[in-house]
């Protein structure tokens, strides 16, 4: 019973783990770059959330000073470091989408195992092409 | 109480709502859900009392984000090529992770202690002195701008890094094509444009 408490107690964390492996995996075996990007942002978000979940105080209140005393507040320094991480993660993800919307035009496929298919086969050309020139 | 089983019942939304990001194949269900994804993400920050980084979360996270993820889809295919095969070796990665992580979260302090070390060093401090100080009641804005002026200061100069790369990326040599493509005219200097990249 006390195992089933200290897990129900913990479940933040064992959720941010779920997700950031979720996150992780749909990088590794997804082909498709938009849903690897989505897999990206999954995985930031899990990490937002570990903060956010390490800066609780139960019983707190939002670190807004009310001018009561004996008010308990959250901790506001995760909160900090988050707001700059979500700013930066948005960033990230444009520069991403950005890279991706040129891969297309240049190669018409945004799928992986495409683009290195047609690495490979350009590498052939060019190895015949030399041996021509021999 | 019930703050805490509101908790739990949201964590374990965005759960589910991963689970049909891995297993849908459409992208603009994907971009949806993971707007949607983010919206229940600053829904738990409110409920953690982290107010600052819930609005920012709806408004840059789910919002911003999203229509980023839907403008450049404007310019992809809409459907993943094909299916992705279920690979085993990534799987098994991701769970011996998982379960060594997990076996390391039992040892962080309880969720919500208030005694737990994180609390106790400079936390305090700000709450107590940045109102004396700066006159601001809201102790986020006052870290933020007072305390750690420089990491915002390293955040502008990221987001703006990143900027001039989109920039530079989208007003290349295809700009011209890009726009035909939108417009659904045929694509004349395509051979052209492939030999230039």
């Amino acid at each position: 019973m006390s195992s089933l408490y200290s897990v129900l107690l913990n479940w933040n964390y064992i959720v941010v783990i779920m997700l950031m492996m979720a996150g992780l995996y749909i990088i590794i075996s997804n082909q498709n770059f938009i849903k690897k990007l989505v897999g990206l942002s999954i995985f930031q978000s899990s990490v937002f959330i570990f903060y956010i979940s390490l800066g609780k105080v139960s019983g707190g209140t939002a670190p807004i000073l009310t001018g009561v005393s004996d008010t308990v507040y959250s901790n506001p320094l995760p909160h900090v470091l988050i707001l700059t991480a979500i700013v930066v993660g948005v960033a990230t993800n444009a520069l991403g989408l950005a890279l991706v919307v040129r891969i297309h035009e240049a190669f018409d496929s945004i799928e992986e195992k495409k683009l290195l298919a047609l690495k490979i086969e350009d590498g052939h050309q060019e190895n015949e092409q030399k041996d021509n020139k021999l | 109480m019930v703050e805490f089983w509101v908790n739990v019942f949201l964590i374990s939304l965005l759960v589910v709502i991963t689970f049909y990001i891995i297993r849908l194949k459409s992208l603009i269900a994907i971009v949806a859900l993971s707007g949607a994804y983010s919206l229940t993400a600053a829904a738990i920050f409110v409920n953690m009392d982290a107010v600052d980084v819930a609005f920012t979360e709806a408004a840059v996270g789910s919002g911003i984000s999203t229509i980023l993820f839907l403008a450049a889809l404007r310019y992809l295919p809409l459907e993943e090529a094909h299916h992705t095969r279920f690979s085993g070796w990534s799987l098994t990665l991701c769970i011996i992770v998982g379960l060594m992580l997990i076996n390391a979260a039992f040892s962080l302090p309880d969720f919500g202690d208030p005694g737990a070390p994180a609390h106790l060093h400079v936390a305090p401090r700000y709450i107590e002195e940045s109102y004396p100080l700066f006159h601001i009641p809201n102790v986020v804005t006052n870290v933020l701008a007072s305390y750690r002026g420089f990491d915002t200061l390293g955040e502008v100069v990221v987001v703006f890094t990143a900027g001039i790369g989109v920039i530079i990326l989208l007003t290349g040599s295809t700009l011209s094509m890009r726009f035909r493509k939108s417009e659904n005219l045929p694509v004349q200097n395509k051979e052209a444009s492939k030999k230039e990249t």
